[in-house]
């Protein structure tokens, strides 16, 4: 009799790490599957990294509700996850007549969601308050419960905290199809076989339509991917006033380009928001950076393109499913349910923006749901919700930073020079409870790599590390998985008859 | 280990090993040399091709050899040594926070600073360039030092982008290992390295070379798996109908190299936005009184003999301010960049030095003049405090023009000076 899980979870990015963390509480036997090499590799590795406030969305929708209640839950889930969270508050700044009247709207909409102590300010106020925007900004929407994550971090922390409680991950394994007895799931099939379960839950993000139409449900939803491009900018070059999120009015493409500060001290510039014609085409184009870049110039006129860094782009999951109640006529709202044709799925899709502020609240969801369906959940006496989070050597004092080298020399070893990242934060991170096995990874975690020279002076020495680490040649230390290695050969390649021969001398 | 020193310098390749030994020979009693990587010497230890010190030592040498020839000397004259280790910050009062593995965290007091960290490459951002994301895309430097040091290849078929020195030598490089490289391409309508270069890496092994032509996109998924070249006009803007998608399975990238100042800035050092260097003395040294800079870390040379020469020159201020504890006084005029010149360093001359020495000028040029060439020190009035003949005059090869103490009466009535290059 093969083991019988009581819940699967497809894909661990923020959504799928989350219910995981949260249904880890229970007495539940919990596997998390994930098809990538690493967790968080699609759209919870390339977003804005910004918790909105919640004035955005449409009132009475899934995306309203999920939005304005996981505000109040991110700063305990941030000290619980032991990850960074800052409430610096976002402005959205209008030029226009008309942008102002688009404020207005936004500010109505913002307190119908519940989004506390919004409000409009002058133009002078703003530039009082941020002397670096564009001077012909008219007014301003304040918003003093907007905030900054970081998501990398927060489905690491989420998913380790769920291992830690309990929770089997398998990463590099893809859903392949459900095993079904009638309506009924029984279990998964993947590229790794078959896992049998009584609950899955769907979690795919940009795949999250072909996952529900393998159980027969909703064949009429269709996530298309939504490309964002952004650029980053040099931290030493330029700073913002004050750490704070900026945006340009919406318009009907999305929430609008930002300037925004990060936990990482950088500020980001970005995104745009262009249909694409295949969910793995994160590729950034001349035009969109062209795009993004006239957006931050709008707001902050200041910034030098001699100051970006990085580009990359990322993918929402826009998909087209219509808001539990027709009378909002919305038809691009979450969808978190468990469908009426099919029993075993809890089916969540067209998570896109605000998905990483609304994470936490949809794993709140999932458990009322299961719960409504009759589930007896038993908390676990043993669970804790705390994850400790292991040292960043750049973030502490000098006394702090002496005191860790004393302690472990690994940390007495720069390997980033630009971020300040230590061979004792990486080795870390290679033997976490949920180990970081390629480069990308550790990059996302630690943040090597991401500072000016992008990589040129780590690279060579964290495939090093890694090769030693995972026991590898440094030729199969990959970036990102699959056949993403770095390198292809030894220059030095000697056939074994050389070397017996030397053997022989 | 010691926790006072005269003299520290901070990086060990060609300009910071000169500073060292010269620093010695100048009276510095303590000098300590901190290097982050775990032997000195530096880019010179990846820079196996030969060409180095032609200028200094009238001989061809690869360049662990030519650095050797300075690890000797800092040997041999008693001077520290910490490998391995990661200078954090500088305070401009010279105190050094530093760490490594093995002596922990490190707080050092030093009478003079030669910072000498060199350059850092241009990286596929700063240029823009769009695309996906791939594994197999790396600045000519990183594809070096896994070739020469770490003894791996990054590919089997190459695109090259940028004729700098690095990637043409690259270029050469990974043929003789046996792999592919397809194109070298130069978004300019002139080499940016150096025309030997592009005869001894290129011409020499038939790899083709295409100017006013660049990288529009890069493809592939989890591996380069081809990009898209297109020719663009002077404005460096797309040519419609000249795109090729080339397949290949690594784009190095030799785009330009950035003087590294992080620490420079952190020690209160100011920098000229042109050479993204400090703003410096003909003793090299900074705005920071002791904090001096050597080699790539001022302006990005072509010639190592250059860094080493300005490495004395450093170090040899260095340990004068050590002993003195003070600065000259001397009276300072400045040096400006006038016709089709970018830049000059030093950016200013101590009036009384040209008693003791000649003054060596590095300029770069703006625009190519494939014709012969006058470069020219001029003052206030027009008057020629130094001039050299010149064959051409090409931004991707520095000219160096020495102001000689017979010019000493000259400077003296100068309020300052202006280099010039002209068609003769």
């Amino acid at each position: 009799m093969p083991k019988k899980y009581d819940v699967i979870i497809i894909g661990a990015g923020i959504v799928g790490s989350l219910v995981a963390r949260f249904l880890s509480k229970y007495q539940l036997d919990i596997l998390l599957i994930e098809k990538e090499a690493n967790i968080g590799m699609g759209a919870s590795s390339a977003n804005s990294a910004i918790l909105h406030a919640g004035y955005d969305p449409i009132p009475g929708s899934n995306k309203a509700l999920t939005n304005v209640m996981a505000v109040e839950m991110w700063p305990v889930l941030s000290q619980e996850l032991g990850i960074g969270y800052s409430r610096c508050g976002d402005y959205v700044v209008a030029v226009t007549a008309e942008e102002v009247q688009v404020l207005e709207e936004l500010l109505a909409r913002g307190q119908r969601n519940g989004v506390a102590e919004i409000e409009i300010i002058s133009g002078t106020e703003m530039r009082r308050r941020e002397p670096l925007i564009c001077p012909d900004i008219v007014a301003a929407l304040w918003v003093p419960s907007g905030a900054i994550g970081d998501p990398f971090a927060a489905t690491v922390a989420a998913a380790e905290n769920a291992v830690m409680n309990g929770v089997e991950l398998m990463c590099g394994t893809a859903f392949e199809d459900f095993l079904m007895e009638g309506n009924q799931i029984i279990g998964v099939r993947t590229n790794q076989g078959d896992f049998h379960c009584r609950w899955a839950s769907n979690a795919a993000g940009l795949y999250a339509d072909e996952v529900m139409h393998k159980a027969g449900v909703r064949p009429e939803f269709i996530i298309r991917p939504r490309r964002g491009e952004y650029v980053i900018l040099d931290q030493a070059e330029f700073q913002l006033t004050q750490t704070t999120v900026i945006f340009l009015t919406p318009t009907d493409k999305g929430k609008g380009i930002t300037v925004s500060g990060t936990l990482h001290g950088n500020v980001i510039v970005g995104p745009n928001a262009n249909f694409v014609d295949s969910k793995e085409n994160k590729d950034t184009t001349t035009e969109g950076l062209q795009e993004i870049w006239e957006g931050g110039n709008t707001l902050i006129p200041t910034i030098s393109r001699k100051h970006i860094i990085a580009q990359f782009a990322g993918l929402r999951a826009t998909g087209n499913a219509p808001s539990p109640d027709p009378a909002l006529n919305y038809n691009q709202d979450f969808i978190i349910e468990i469908p009426n044709n099919v029993s075993g799925l809890v089916n969540l899709g067209g998570i896109e923006s605000p998905g990483f502020t609304a994470a936490p609240a949809i794993a709140l969801k999932v458990i009322e749901l299961l719960q409504n369906a009759g589930e007896n959940l038993q908390e676990k006496p043993d669970w804790n919700p705390v994850r400790a989070p292991r040292p960043v050597f750049r973030n502490l004092s000098r006394e702090e930073q002496a005191a860790l080298i004393a302690k472990n020399p690994a940390y007495g070893r720069i390997i980033c020079r630009c971020e300040m990242v230590t061979e004792g934060e990486i080795l870390a991170e290679i033997h976490a409870p949920i180990p970081a096995t390629t480069y990308d990874a550790l990059k996302r975690r630690t943040w090597l790599g991401t500072g000016r020279c992008q990589g040129g002076f780590d690279i060579p020495r964290v495939v090093a590390i890694l090769a030693e680490a995972l026991a590898k040649t440094p030729e199969e230390v990959t970036k990102k998985g699959g056949q993403s290695e770095f390198l292809y050969r030894s220059t030095k390649a000697v056939d074994q008859d050389y070397l017996n021969m030397e053997a022989l001398i | 280990m010691k926790r006072d020193y005269d003299v520290v310098v901070i990086g060990s390749g060609p300009g910071g090993l000169a500073a060292a030994i010269a620093a010695k020979e100048n009276g510095a009693e303590h000098v300590l040399v901190i290097e982050r990587d775990v032997e000195l010497g530096g880019i010179l230890l990846q820079c196996i091709h030969n060409g180095f010190g032609l200028e200094l030592f009238n001989e061809d040498l690869p360049g662990p050899a030519y650095a050797q020839h300075f690890i000797d000397d800092v040997r041999g004259h008693g001077v520290e040594t910490l490998m391995d280790t990661m200078v954090l910050d500088i305070t401009p009062e010279r105190t050094i926070y530093a760490i490594n593995k093995g002596l922990g965290y490190l707080e050092l007091r030093t009478r003079a600073i030669v910072l000498a960290m060199g350059c850092r490459e241009r990286t596929r951002a700063q240029i823009l360039l769009p695309g996906s994301r791939p594994a197999g895309v790396y600045t000519a430097g990183t594809a070096q030092r896994f070739v020469n040091v770490e003894g791996f290849m990054p590919g089997e078929k190459f695109v090259i982008l940028g004729s700098g020195d690095i990637g043409m030598i690259m270029a050469r490089r990974l043929t003789i290992e046996g792999a592919k490289v397809e194109r070298v391409l130069e978004i300019m309508p002139y080499l940016t390295g150096l025309t030997r270069n592009y005869v001894q890496c290129l011409l020499d092994y038939g790899i083709i070379l295409e100017k006013q032509r660049t990288v529009n996109r890069i493809i592939g998924k989890d591996r380069v798996e081809a990009i898209e070249a297109v020719s663009v006009d002077e404005a460096w803007q797309p040519i419609p109908g000249t795109r090729e998608v080339i397949p290949c399975d690594t784009l190095l990238l030799s785009v330009g190299l950035i003087p590294e100042n992080e620490l420079s800035k952190q020690a209160g050092v100011l920098l000229d936005p042109v050479t993204n260097g400090p703003f410096v003395d003909d003793r090299f040294m900074t705005n920071v009184p002791g904090i001096f800079a050597a080699g790539n870390v001022v302006h990005v040379y072509d010639l190592v003999d250059w860094v080493t020469e300005a490495g004395y020159v450093a170090g040899k201020g260095a340990a004068a301010f050590a002993r003195d504890k003070h600065v000259e006084p001397g009276e300072h005029i400045p040096l400006t960049a006038g016709e089709n010149i970018r830049y000059v360093v030093p950016h200013k001359l101590d009036k009384a030095r040209l008693a003791e020495e000649q003054v060596r000028l590095q300029m770069r040029a703006i625009a190519p003049i494939e014709e012969r060439v006058l470069v020219t020190v001029e003052d206030q009035n027009g008057e020629v405090v130094a001039k050299k003949a010149g064959a051409y005059a090409r931004p991707g090869e520095i000219l160096t023009l020495a102001i000689r103490p017979q010019a000493y009466e000259l400077v003296q009535k100068a309020t300052g000076l202006t280099v010039n290059v002209r068609r003769r």
